[in-house]
């Protein structure tokens, strides 16, 4: 069972527009196709999976099986059959991994080319990564240092293992199992994703970052992460995704979940690049994925920062619960749409305690025939005494093909909270692009500068070291765009 | 020699002719100066001249030595050493004027094939050749012309024109909208980029401008042509008897 052969060529002619669209020719674990209690059983039984968590899942798979797909997005796809799909694939490797040394050379060189090496000497410094390669976590950078300060960065298949407790307590208390379609088939299903959590009173002295990869043919990544901060505790947490350009589409079906106590703040922040599919809009990655944090401490903050500019077709709505008084959400959204993709993404935030606070900034980007919807919610519970909330969303629209939607629902149940809604829509300009070129700049690089400067705000909230690979992303993205 | 040979242009905007027939001759080492009332197609004419969407000849022909620059995009104009100062500069806004001027510099140099500057050292040169326009360190934090002054946009259009050492520069009416120490400035910077191979030509309404950048030859435009040309002292008559005897001689 080994997976499409990789040539330079290959590579060679991908790289052009697609970076990342190169497989990796590696032996693979895979479990038979489809899905049924026999398949959840198989990955649970491959992970070591205590059998609480094996209940939880078979569980999750009843209600699931009962459940409906949602449809209120704007966005089209035919019908997925979930019975095609493979719910586990992952490298072979002979023993369990003692060190970094240990894994595959062939995946080393997998991450070295997605600009991501596992190797700590040559890493960025300041920032521990944990690689997910299709079905597995297949390695975590800087765990020693991290341990050292009582920070736990692992595999969640890990810290089942390792950690059971902490993981009963807090997975599906954000997202519960039957939240929605997709949720109920993640907690069935899901493989691998990231655990971190944060000591009261530790500032995790590094950024923590976490790569997911989807390499197998016909394989769905359905990874679940879990963050925990207690009190007084930070963290700064990257995610990055990319997957080969094949034909047929993938489901990328995530759940996150994130947990602030008491003064603590998480932010959490996405450059998202999965395969878009190609300009006529063949392939690509279905990413239908639910992501929320709850601040259930007083004086906490959650902060999401995405740049999504991948994927044939992006369902998310990264929420916050702000249920601690003085609570603070926030969400930055880059969302580029190009050729024949299509975004529904947002946010929610649901203000519970009092003196909440919420800022949702929106850039949405859509060129060739894409659609690139905004959808927000602002709900203030009758609780939510003295909550406050901003939002601006803006719309860039590149050539005349493309359209952009902005949907917010407000529900506002208290007088004397303070909710603003702000939206624009705007063409790129010809001034503008004439100005650029004028100076010397092609139609791409100068593109590239204005949606740059367009979604600066939401930009300038990435860690240093992606935002430069964010703007790059950008202009990729966009490529073909113009001229 | 001719850098730029502008024959019998004619170019219509929805349907309305605005150049009739322009011709213009610039050769290497010169300055020259455009006059003439308003609306008679001076920015018009540096728009075709950079290739601007929608500013394409009707008729007549423009090459740049020796080229035909009606084929070529405005970016490609750029490389061959053309440069426009907007007589309205455009904002950027979120685009940092630093790395504005870093993307337009190396974006410059990688075209000639010489090293492009890393950031430090960009950062160092940018500094001196901002600091000879006096321009503030905190203007080049800000977004490229986003919220500048008048004065303010029309510095920052000759600092991009320092840093791109055009061969043949348009400055369209550089000098409105700066005050007296900036005028002097300005131009000061303008005469220290000339050489005996470049050339510059100046689009403006006032004579002032003029008695720092000296022109060889001036131009009088009216009704999108050129209709008389002579040495400096064509401006100083402009300046005392306005333009109604000029179009009154041709008509
Ligand atoms: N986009 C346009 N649509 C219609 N008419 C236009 C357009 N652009 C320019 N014009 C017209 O073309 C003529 C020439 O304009 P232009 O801006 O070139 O004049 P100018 O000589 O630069 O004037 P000024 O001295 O006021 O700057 C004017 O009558 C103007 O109204
Ligand atoms: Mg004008």
């Amino acid at each position: 069972m080994v997976a499409t052969t990789e040539t330079i060529n290959q590579v060679k002619t991908t790289t052009d527009k697609y970076k990342y669209g190169f497989s990796t020719e590696i032996e693979v674990d895979k479990a038979p196709k489809g899905l049924n209690e026999d398949i959840i059983r198989f990955i649970s039984q491959k992970k070591d999976e205590p059998k609480w968590m094996l209940d939880w899942r078979l569980e999750a798979f009843k209600k699931w099986k009962r459940m409906e797909k949602p449809n209120w997005a704007k966005v089209s796809f035919p019908d997925i059959d979930f019975q095609d799909i493979y719910y586990y694939a992952a490298p072979k490797s002979k023993k369990k991994l003692n060190s970094l040394d240990e894994v595959d050379p062939e995946l080393l060189k997998t991450y070295e080319k997605l600009g991501i090496p596992l190797n700590e000497q040559k890493m960025l410094a300041g920032v521990a990564v944990d690689a997910v390669f299709d079905s597995v976590s297949v390695a975590t950078t800087f765990r020693e240092k991290l341990s050292e300060v009582g920070v736990i960065f692992c595999p969640i298949s890990e810290a089942i293992i390792n950690h059971p407790d902490l993981v009963k307590k807090y997975i599906g208390s954000v997202v519960p199992v039957t939240d929605n379609y997709y949720t109920a088939l993640n907690s069935a299903v899901f493989t691998d994703g990231s655990f971190v959590y944060i000591p009261k009173g530790v500032k995790c002295p590094m950024e923590l970052s976490t790569y997911f990869r989807i390499n197998e043919k016909n394989t769905g990544q359905f990874e679940r992460t879990l963050i925990i901060a207690e009190d007084e505790g930070y963290v700064s947490y990257l995610e990055g995704c990319t997957a080969p350009q094949r034909d047929e589409n993938q489901l990328h079906a995530a759940v996150v979940e994130l947990v602030a106590m008491n003064k603590s703040q998480i932010k959490y922040s996405t450059v998202q690049n999965w395969y878009p599919g190609d300009e006529k809009g063949k392939g690509g990655i279905y990413n239908f994925v639910t992501k929320r944090g709850k601040c259930l401490g007083e004086n906490s903050k959650i902060s999401w920062t995405q740049v999504e500019t991948g994927s044939s077709i992006t369902w998310k709505y990264p929420s916050c619960i702000l249920m601690g008084d003085n609570s603070i959400g926030e969400f930055y959204s880059v969302a580029i749409t190009n050729n024949a993709q299509q975004a529904d993404t947002g946010t929610k935030m649901i203000h519970i305690g009092k003196n909440t606070k919420s800022t949702i900034i929106s850039k949405g980007i859509s060129a060739g025939k894409s659609q690139n919807t905004y959808r927000g919610q602002v709900q203030i519970q009758k609780s939510a005494y003295n909550a406050r909330n901003f939002t601006q969303c803006d719309s860039l629209l590149i050539g005349d093909t493309c359209s952009a939607h902005t949907v917010p629902y407000i529900n506002q149940h208290v007088s004397n909270a303070k909710v603003e809604h702000e939206a624009t829509t705007s063409k790129i300009s010809e001034e503008q692009l004439f100005y650029c070129m004028q100076r010397g700049l092609d139609a791409e690089q100068a593109t590239s500068m204005i949606v740059n400067g367009f979604c600066k705000e939401v930009m300038k909230e990435l860690p240093m070291e992606f935002a430069v690979e964010a703007q790059k992303l950008i202009g990729i993205s966009l490529e073909g765009s113009v001229g | 020699m001719p850098i730029l040979e502008i024959k019998n242009a004619e170019l219509s905007i929805d349907n309305k002719k605005i150049l009739k027939g322009l011709s213009l001759s610039v050769n290497e080492g010169e300055t020259h100066a455009i006059m003439g009332p308003n609306g008679s197609g001076k920015s018009t004419l540096s728009y075709m001249l950079a290739g601007r969407d929608g500013y394409e000849l009707d008729n007549g022909s423009i090459t740049f030595d020796n080229i035909d620059l009606t084929l070529l995009s405005p970016d490609e104009r750029s490389n061959l050493g053309l440069f426009l100062a907007f007589q309205y500069p455009v904002e950027l806004p979120g685009v940092s004027s630093t790395n504005f001027l870093r993307e337009i510099f190396n974006s410059r140099k990688k075209y000639l094939g010489e090293n492009e500057l890393s950031h430090l050292d960009f950062i160092k040169y940018l500094r001196k050749v901002a600091e000879n326009l006096s321009i503030k360190d905190e203007m080049l934090k800000r977004y490229v012309n986003f919220g500048f002054s008048g004065g303010e946009k029309k510095r920052f259009e000759i600092l991009q024109m320092a840093l791109l050492n055009p061969k043949i520069s348009v400055l369209d009416e550089t000098d409105s909208g700066l005050d007296v120490d900036a005028l002097k400035i300005v131009s000061e910077g303008v005469n220290n980029l000339k050489d005996k191979k470049n050339a510059v030509v100046v689009i403006t309404h006032y004579q002032r401008l003029l008695d720092y950048i000296k022109p060889d030859i001036v131009h009088i435009m009216s009704d999108g042509k050129i209709i008389k040309s002579g040495d400096a002292d064509l401006a100083l008559y402009v300046e005392k008897n306005g333009y109604s005897e000029i179009l009154n001689e041709k008509s």
